[in-house]
């Protein structure tokens, strides 16, 4: 495999409040080769955003980070500084209808990024940016550049940020939920434009998800987080048709598609300040044992490329507990 | 098993103005449906934003006036009467908020919240309201010292279980379910759903459930209504539904669900829908059917029962079954 464009190791996230030091996440290591599509799964409050505003140098001010390397072709971004990527990460959020500016007209917008950020001149931004809207299937693109926001529907408000996270013509693309507001039919519409385009252009995709199907339609490779720590990550197929560690067999098991008899996961995530010594999981994993609660289990290699962080793995879950 | 809601040829027409110098046509936001619940069942009702999903739901309720057609509810006609009034007939129907958290006042208490419910329906007993709400309590799986609690400090899935009390107290038949899934985690939607069968069982409820997650619906709901533009396109038992789709939206609202295994087959639904300002002739999917013939941009399909229990409106709902079937997605991504 040829060196990753994208590489975490061991990072960490500390973030400072009023009731004291939340460790956001916790040795984390996760690496995005050129061209994979990965996806990052969890539930709320497992540090997915905050990983994802890592990658882009956005985290708050009160946040830290004490250990670990962010590397971004090959250059630790923590060490010289974000600008070293400036216009090579290229972001798509979460909610279409929040996240353009309702007073400024579509191409004004998408210019503003590339005179930021990307090279040429006016002339060339110009040919980019209808090359851009065609790209993102937007109907007529020489006249959506005249128009508000308010003129376009989610799906297409969705493509006019996706022709934005493009404007500089990235490496890799970083997406945070971006079809959560919209319709099933729309949503697979983005879907499908967005593997398009990663394959098309040869780009990198780091996706943020908690939609386990949105997952399987997109991503090649995923890493499962619980808590600040990665507990598995391998080929997607791998890991959704067989989980290893005990919360993705849980979480999976709650799945409407899988579901046999509803009964949700015991417990409830731990606050992020109060985080469990040992595997972040034993409080409410069904088979935790003694040494759980004492040692960190480490990402243990599980075949070729499929990592589990739980030494019990080859006992299977008793049926019992997924029933 | 028996019917306790039927609806007649719903009509409802919303921003209407009839005024002495300007008249402003309205939309048809719920355009002729014909709906009937059956007692314990779980009905969904399924369709992309802006259908009428929520505007049916509304007009059930008795919240927003129906200006065609007829709804029965427990064998009593309690349409074409006056706002307040059909709010009155009506207050066994219930309805839960798609953001229940929301819907509470952040300055009070959750028991004053609670208690209010009880007082405008006129329980004003102080102690028999307390007595209702730890009953309740218990059933949501809530802890009675909640009720001292403040919004804010609620969970989203405690929030759902609070709007399921806040309305469990007014002693409802039907429930109406907003998206009641929306936002929330898959562990703690899996309880969520446990927990709506459970109260079905206990307080004999009958639950009309509005959601877009098609997994969701296939998991819980035994009846299933598929909106399009104001009016209902397919229905039948959901069983029957996700087997063999008859409807060509229906086939393309199943094909784009994500589904766990990553298959995703059948042909893809291109655009948005059209405005209801300016609903297409003849059959009003046609502009965005993969099977439309000339006669469709004419005629507008009737809604034909095709066996018992299933009723679809489309003039091809043979035809299309064999030649809708081409896979077109992928599997899993490979490297």
């Amino acid at each position: 495999m040829t060196s990753p464009l994208l590489s975490i190791q061991d990072l960490s996230v500390h973030i400072r409040g009023d009731a004291g030091v939340a460790r956001i996440l916790d040795g984390i290591t996760l690496s995005v080769p050129p061209g994979v599509t990965m996806g990052v799964v969890g539930e709320s409050g497992c540090g997915k955003s905050t990983l994802l505003r890592a990658v882009l140098g956005i985290l708050p001010r009160n946040a830290s980070i004490p250990h670990g390397k962010l590397e971004f072709k090959g250059k630790d971004l923590i060490q010289v500084n974000w600008s070293a990527a400036r216009g090579r990460i290229g972001f798509v959020p979460q909610d279409p209808y929040l996240s353009l500016n309702p007073v400024f007209r579509a191409g004004d917008q998408i210019r503003e990024i590339m005179r930021k950020h990307a090279q040429g001149t006016r002339k060339d931004h110009a040919r980019t940016l209808i090359d851009l809207f065609r790209a993102v299937q937007l109907p007529d693109p020489v006249g959506a550049l005249a128009k508000y926001p308010h003129q376009f529907s989610g799906g297409q408000r969705q493509r006019l940020l996706i022709a934005a996270a493009l404007a500089c013509a990235p490496d890799l693309l970083v997406a945070d939920e971006p079809t959560t507001a919209l319709d099933v039919t729309t949503q697979r519409e983005i879907l499908a434009l967005m593997r398009n385009l990663v394959s098309d252009k040869g780009l990198s995709l780091l996706f943020v998800t908690h939609d386990f199907g949105v997952l399987a339609a997109l991503c090649d490779r995923v890493t499962v987080l619980y808590a600040g720590r990665v507990v598995e990550s391998g080929l997607t197929s791998d890991v959704l048709r067989h989980p290893q560690h005990p919360y993705t067999r849980l979480l999976l098991a709650c799945h409407p598609d899988r579901a046999v008899n509803l009964l949700g996961i015991p417990g409830t995530v731990p606050a992020a300040t109060q985080q469990p010594e040992g595997c972040r999981f034993h409080p409410r994993c069904p088979i935790a044992r003694a040494a759980c609660s004492k040692e960190v289990p480490p990402l243990t290699p599980l075949g070729s490329s499929h990592l589990v962080a739980c030494p019990w793995y080859p006992d299977a879950l008793p049926e019992q507990a997924l029933a | 098993m028996r019917e306790i809601l039927r609806v007649t040829g719903l009509e409802v027409e919303l921003g209407k103005r009839r005024g002495l110098f300007r008249h402003k046509p309205g939309v048809r936001a719920v355009d002729g449906v014909d709906l009937v619940v059956h007692e314990g069942g779980i009905l969904g009702i399924v369709g992309e934003s802006g259908c009428g999903k929520t505007t049916l739901a509304r007009t059930v309720l008795g919240l927003q006036c129906e200006s065609e057609g007829k709804i029965e509810f427990s064998g009593h006609v309690v349409s074409g009467v006056p706002a307040h009034q059909a709010r009155r007939m009506r207050r066994a129907i219930q309805y839960v908020h798609q953001d229940p958290g929301a819907a509470l006042d952040p300055w009070w208490r959750l028991g004053t919240s609670l208690a209010e419910g009880l007082s405008i329906h006129g329980v004003t007993d102080r102690a028999e309201q307390k007595a209702r709400i730890a009953e309740i309590m218990q059933a949501v799986g809530l802890d009675m010292a909640m009720t001292e609690r403040y919004p804010h400090e609620l969970s989203g899935g405690q929030q759902r279980r609070m709007g399921l009390a806040r309305i469990l107290l007014l002693r409802p038949k039907i429930v109406i379910l907003d998206e009641p899934t929306a936002g929330l985690d898959l562990s703690v939607q899996a309880s969520v759903l446990r927990l709506l069968y459970d109260l079905r069982d206990r307080f004999g409820l009958t639950y009309i459930f509005i959601s877009h997650d098609l997994s969701v619906v296939r998991r819980v709901c035994d009846r299933i209504a598929v909106m399009y533009l104001g009016k209902i396109v397919e229905e039948g038992n959901a069983g029957d539904i996700f087997a063999a789709p008859r409807h060509p939206y229906t086939r393309a609202l199943i094909a784009a669900a994500p589904h766990l295994d990553g298959v995703q087959t059948g042909p893809m639904l291109r655009g948005d829908p059209p405005s209801l300002r300016n609903v297409p002739s003849g059959c009003r999917f046609h502009p965005r059917c993969p099977v439309a013939q000339p006669r469709c941009t004419t005629e507008e399909p009737a809604f034909d029962s095709i066996s018992e229990k299933q009723k679809v409106a489309c003039n091809y709902w043979q035809d299309g079954i064999s030649a809708n079937q081409k896979p077109e997605g992928q599997a899993y991504a490979t490297l």
